[in-house]
């Protein structure tokens, strides 16, 4: 098992409260699993993503554990976690186009960077570059300025620079979103060639974008509001969807290889309610078309066949 | 890189020339008649007054068609001739404004330098101390928000007349003559005090704060946020963030040399320190063409080759500024 997170609650400091961002999730990644997850925009999916890496100052950790390979992740402690970035979980970012200080020529800044983490960058050079190499970016970027390199450049340079010390956990949020078609298969091409190569072992690919995840995703992952919704594989997901919302997520999807977004998703009437204050009981209650009285209580993430949880009455 | 410094130049030699033009054209559309004026304070005997008015007009070139005038003002320029001061009985204007020059430089050049370095040092400080951050906000904001006469006036009354530590008016004591000795010295330093110390403070103040919001932004920006999800320590973040910010702080300097000489005039005004500012208020009182010309000519200069100055750091600093130049000659 390569990462267990249980009950994990991160929430958003407001001056109006609390926004109940990441309210009780619990799933395991497998060894070597590329786990999808998808969900209406805003349902909490950078937020898991970042809590994982990095809780900042906006955000407060409420609950839950993450163990990796067995340890447990110091998640809450900003300092004692600085060890475990980079070098066991790495993240490229939803912002790679603009993660790359302006002011510095690449190969400094990663030079920098590998040095204050005490990796020497003369002994990463040559691994860089065959990198480098394998995403199409030949070693004369090092020597650039990030103003100087195309925006799917500048996405395969931070590619290569979160997974260069061989983290055990990658999280891509959003990384195909600002590209164009062709290069959003290379892209996905080159994490599954990453996990190939044993650059990362696990990764947690969050994305609009149906076909990336047909692609490259083994489980899918799907959340509601602050909470999971349903876990399984991709085609259980893509077929055989147990839960309501799932069901409606994946209908209203247009053809593979069509993008989806928000406006796409508005085909579900109503929708999601406040993180602020949320409701008791099932978050989906007021759009499911299937809800009943038991409803008003929370339904648990049970797994109801093997690799396949789902949160909601009707199912369990 | 050549290239792009000589279209720079040229670009500030037009503006010169520009500037000149309209320097040498407002005098001549302001009210009042210099050589009157002059005249009306010499008491002369009125049947002199004719004879005395063509013979300064003569002096002054004022008797020549408008368009020689303007080609005499050139040619002279360009000898480093300013014309005469009608005020100070004929004195030369380029003398006039050297001997004031001193004053000026050494109350502006320190304060804006010492101002921008130490208030820059101060809200990097201040960014990332809450302690210091609680006490820098609030004196920074009021520094800034004061009106520089008040604060000038009040620095004045409470060190020069309450406590009176340092004199409040001149440049040395009027009971001195200038000479290289230490009493000397020592009496340009004591005058020197409370005009550069209020400088600095409205100065230090706004670069102060502006250090500090810059350097909160940059390292909210994404590029440190990254580099802190990569576990980067917090030492190399914030020398990242601290370069980025000091670039909008370059070009506030450059923005500021400008309205700095109006600063420079208050403090020269409140202080009776006998630099540029308090020339010019003489010639605007006086009427005084060729001293006012001369004086915003150099003012022109002054901040032209400040800028110039500016521009240039700014290309050593910020690699996007060469990259810009790269693009363009190719
Ligand atoms: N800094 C913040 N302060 C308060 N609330 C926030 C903050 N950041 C995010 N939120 C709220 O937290 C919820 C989850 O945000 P998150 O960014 O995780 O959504 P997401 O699923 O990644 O959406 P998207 O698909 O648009 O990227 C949203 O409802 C959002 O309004
Ligand atoms: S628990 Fe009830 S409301 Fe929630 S998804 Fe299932 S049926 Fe719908
Ligand atoms: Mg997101």
């Amino acid at each position: 098992m390569t990462l267990q997170v249980t009950d994990l609650r991160v929430y958003y400091r407001t001056l109006a409260g609390d926004v109940r961002a990441l309210d009780g999730v619990t799933f395991d990644l497998a060894d070597g699993e590329i786990m999808g997850l998808a969900g209406e925009s805003g349902c909490g999916k950078s937020t898991l993503g970042n809590s994982l890496v990095r809780i900042d100052g906006r955000m407060k950790y409420v609950a839950g554990t993450v163990r990796l390979d067995g340890l447990e992740l110091p998640i809450a402690d900003m300092d004692r976690m600085d060890e475990f970035r980079f070098k066991d979980i790495s993240i490229i970012p939803q912002y790679a186009m603009s993660a790359l200080n302006p002011t510095r020529k690449i190969g400094r800044m990663v030079a920098d960077l590998l040095e204050s983490r005490g990796v020497r960058f003369g002994e990463m050079r040559t691994e860089l570059e065959r990198r480098l190499l394998l995403v199409g970016l030949t070693e004369a970027v090092l020597d650039r300025y990030p103003i100087e390199l195309s925006g799917g450049m500048k996405q395969r340079m931070v590619m290569v620079l979160s997974t260069l010390l061989n983290p055990s956990l990658l999280i891509a949020d959003e990384i195909t979103s600002a590209l164009d078609v062709t290069s959003q298969r290379a892209v996905a091409e080159t994490l599954v060639e990453f996990r190939a190569r044993g650059f990362v072992k696990g990764m947690i690919v969050i994305t609009h974008d149906v076909s990336i995840l047909y692609q490259v995703a083994d489980t899918l992952t799907i959340m509601y509001a602050g909470k999971l919704a349903e876990k399984a594989p991709t085609s259980v997901i893509m077929q055989k969807a147990l839960h309501p919302y799932t069901d409606l997520l994946i209908s209203s999807l247009p053809e593979v290889g069509v993008r989806f977004d928000e406006r796409r998703l508005s085909g579900i009437p109503g929708t999601p309610p406040s993180l602020l204050n949320p409701p008791p009981g099932c978050r989906f209650r007021d759009r499911c078309p299937l809800a009943f009285e038991k409803c008003a209580e929370e339904p648990p993430f049970v797994e109801v066949a093997p690799d396949h949880s789902v949160a909601c009455w009707k199912v369990a | 890189m050549r290239r792009y410094f000589g279209r720079k130049l040229s670009i500030y030699l037009l503006t010169f020339f520009v500037a000149a033009t309209i320097d040498w054209l407002i005098p001549r559309f302001m009210p009042g008649n210099p050589v009157q004026t002059l005249l009306s304070r010499s008491a002369l005997p009125p049947e002199a007054v004719p004879a005395m008015t063509a013979y300064y007009n003569n002096l002054f070139g004022l008797d020549q068609p408008f368009i020689q005038q303007y080609v005499n003002f050139w040619a002279a320029l360009l000898h480093g001739d300013l014309g005469r001061s009608v005020y100070l009985s004929g004195a030369p204007v380029a003398k006039v404004i050297m001997d004031a020059v001193p004053y000026t430089l050494a109350l502006l050049v320190p304060a804006i330098l010492l101002s921008w370095w130490a208030g820059n040092k101060f809200g990097a400080l201040a960014a990332r101390r809450a302690l210091l951050d609680n006490a820098v906000l609030p004196i920074g904001y009021i520094l800034t928000a004061t009106p520089y006469m008040w604060l000038a006036i009040v620095v004045a009354w409470v060190f020069g007349i309450v406590l009176g530590i340092f004199p409040i008016s001149g440049g040395y004591s009027y009971a001195l003559e200038p000479s290289l000795t230490w009493t000397f010295i020592g009496s340009l330093l004591a005058h020197w005090v409370m005009p550069f110390a209020s400088l600095f403070l409205v100065m230090f103040g706004g670069w102060a704060i502006g250090m500090r919001n810059m350097i909160i932004y940059e390292l909210d920006a994404d590029y440190s946020r990254y580099l802190k999800a990569l576990g980067a320590p917090s030492g190399l973040i914030r020398r990242y963030a601290f370069r980025n910010a000091m670039l909008p702080q370059i070009t506030g300097l450059a923005l500021q040399l400008g309205v700095i000489v109006a600063g420079a005039l208050v403090t020269e005004i409140v202080f009776s320190y006998p630099g540029i500012g308090k020339l010019l208020l003489a010639a605007v009182q006086n009427e005084d063409y060729f001293l006012l010309q001369g004086i915003f000519l150099f003012v022109i200069g002054g901040v032209l080759v400040a800028n110039f100055l500016v521009d240039i750091a700014y290309v050593l600093v910020d690699p996007r500024t060469r990259l810009g130049m790269r693009g363009e000659s190719a």
